[in-house]
């Protein structure tokens, strides 16, 4: 059950992908990418990692997208002016692109371990509590040094967005 | 594959129930409202106005289906299914009672329990916004695009005091499924007080309830679609079966909102003292009592139609309390009772507010949710958490 699933869901998240990057309209844009993070979410849930599935979709999709989306909508963004393309683009995009992510799989795959196979539901450390509790001992200072990196950005939002200090 | 019939069946009834309930409350919803407001309600179909649902689901199905000429189509027709979708989704985490035994067969009075019962059901409300923010932007509408902003814009920023609100109890029931959180809650302080998360947590349920309210878009958070500023809002041009799907995921919403509440403050499907000083009849009393009330009226009669009516509703209400003394069905009904009767009564709460509060303004509504509710249930939050580290085992 989990191999057709995972292939449903990994076409749906690189068919999403490439809409995200095709669509002329800023809100199909944003709503593809949605259609990205779900499904990578219901990826991560097939892995056994269901707390980050569940906080991908209500950080990410359920958070951070609304906001994308509710300043697109605010801004009443229209569509975007396909530019007329130029001959470099014509004769080599596409080859080029093909280059790219060949060489991008190329280095990925070297950089795999030769033997180990992702197997589905062997995964059982991804609970509410397992990561908890890796967050506060082994990764305690890359957590605390997050969290105060996302203090700066929001005081700096602050100082940003106040007219007068 | 007996697993698989089981489910099916389990699910069909949850489906059959739930869509029963969400026309019924809509019923409910006019009757209270109407009565606040002396008036009389839904009068004409039915007793009482009793198939009245029926009446609007005839209506809402036959009717023409408008497709405005200016809209973004795909949007469009995306926006009322994903709210409808996705509000309906959340009532298959959500347990009912414990498990029971049904013809030799065992099963929990719910469709499935996950390890992160909770998170889904936040997950699934926080994709919600999506249907309203989409409807009131597809339509290419002023008033719906207000609308949709404001929606988007509110549920943002009530969902942080409604998680923190969540997270208090969740410490003191060290798990986030839902089955386990209501099995903390069992049993009783010095034989008597419940142990419900909602005594040490009264801040929190209050919180919670507060962010539920505007989460769900109910007077008096319901800017979105305020009447008289933005004729509907995010719904202004839905029509027929569309507009019917908006009108669904709110009731479905409110449905899940007042579980949830009932689950984790309110000791899920757990009676309030224990059977030991008779908790347990507690459901017949009612009927029966609600039976002879009907009875006495059937034999003095108000109105002519009433000698018939209401002596048939006292004897259906007295085989119902009946039926909780029967020791085969007791332990299938007393705990959804139980249950029904929490999430009733918050529900009743939410008609009652929507007959006696007016409309927040849009810039009260955010410096109350980002100045008040949100340091308050952070506090709540800290408290709760100093507590639970300092004494681990109480």
């Amino acid at each position: 059950m989990d191999a057709p699933l995972f292939l449903l869901f990994a076409f749906i998240a690189v068919a999403s992908a490439i809409s995200l990057v095709v669509q002329t309209h800023p809100i199909s844009s944003a709503l593809s990418l949605v259609g990205v993070m779900v499904s990578l979410a219901v990826l991560y849930l097939l892995l056994g990692a269901e707390f980050i599935a569940a906080a991908q979709i209500i950080v990410y999709a359920g958070a951070v997208m609304v906001l994308f989306v509710f300043v697109i909508m605010l801004l009443n963004a229209g569509t975007e002016h396909k530019s007329s393309k130029s001959p470099m683009v014509k004769w080599f995009g596409i080859p080029l692109l093909v280059v790219f992510i060949g060489v991008i799989s190329f280095i990925v795959q070297g950089m795999l371990p030769k033997s180990a196979l992702v197997v589905f539901g062997t995964f059982t450390q991804g609970g509410p509590l397992e990561v908890g509790r890796a967050l506060f001992t082994t990764y305690l200072l890359p957590f605390e040094v997050t969290s105060i990196l996302i203090l700066i950005a929001i005081i700096g939002a602050i100082v940003l967005a106040r007219k007068e200090i | 594959m007996n697993f698989f019939i089981l489910s099916l069946i389990k699910a069909g009834l949850i489906a059959f129930v739930l869509l029963t309930t969400l026309a019924y409350l809509q019923w409910i919803e006019r009757k209270v409202l109407a009565h606040i407001q002396l008036r009389v309600g839904p009068q004409r179909v039915g007793p009482h106005g009793l198939l009245q649902p029926l009446a609007d689901v005839v209506k809402l199905l036959t009717k023409e289906d408008l497709l405005p000429p200016y809209v973004n189509k795909f949007f469009y027709m995306l926006a009322p299914f994903l709210a409808v979708t996705v509000a309906l989704i959340a009532i298959s985490v959500l347990p009912f009672g414990p498990e029971i035994e049904v013809f030799g067969v065992k099963t929990w009075m719910q469709l499935t329990d996950l390890k992160i019962g909770v998170l889904v059901v936040l997950g699934l409300s926080s994709i919600g916004v999506y249907g309203v923010a989409l409807a009131g932007w597809a339509s290419n509408n002023k008033y719906s695009l207000i609308g949709g902003l404001r929606s988007s814009a509110q549920m943002i920023s009530y969902e942080l005091p409604l998680a923190l609100a969540i997270a208090a109890p969740l410490l003191l029931s060290n798990s986030l499924s839902f089955r386990e959180i209501v099995d903390t809650q069992a049993g009783y302080y010095f034989g008597v007080i419940p142990r419900w998360n909602v005594i040490p947590q009264i801040f929190g349920f209050l919180i919670f309830m507060i962010a539920a309210f505007a989460e769900t878009n109910r007077i008096p958070f319901d800017l979105p679609e305020a009447e008289n500023e933005l004729v509907a809002g995010f719904h202004v041009e839905y029509s027929s079966m569309k507009f019917a799907a908006f009108f669904m995921a709110e009731y479905a919403n409110m449905v899940t909102v007042t579980a949830v509440a009932t689950l984790i403050f309110l000791g899920g499907w757990h009676a309030p003292f224990p059977v030991e000083y008779g908790s347990g009849f507690i459901p017949t009393l009612l009927f029966v009592g609600s039976g002879a009330i009907a009875l006495y009226h059937g034999l003095h009669p108000a109105r002519p139609f009433d000698r018939i009516t209401l002596p048939i509703t006292g004897v259906v209400f007295f085989g119902i309390g009946l039926l909780f003394l029967v020791p085969v069905l007791q332990p299938i009904l007393l705990p959804l009772f139980w249950f029904t009767a929490k999430t009733g009564a918050l529900l009743f709460v939410y008609i009652w507010i929507r007959g006696t509060l007016p409309r927040f303004r849009y810039d009260q509504l955010m410096k109350f949710a980002w100045t008040f509710l949100f340091p308050a249930a952070l506090l709540n939050l800290l408290i709760t958490a100093l507590l639970v580290a300092v004494f681990p085992n109480q």
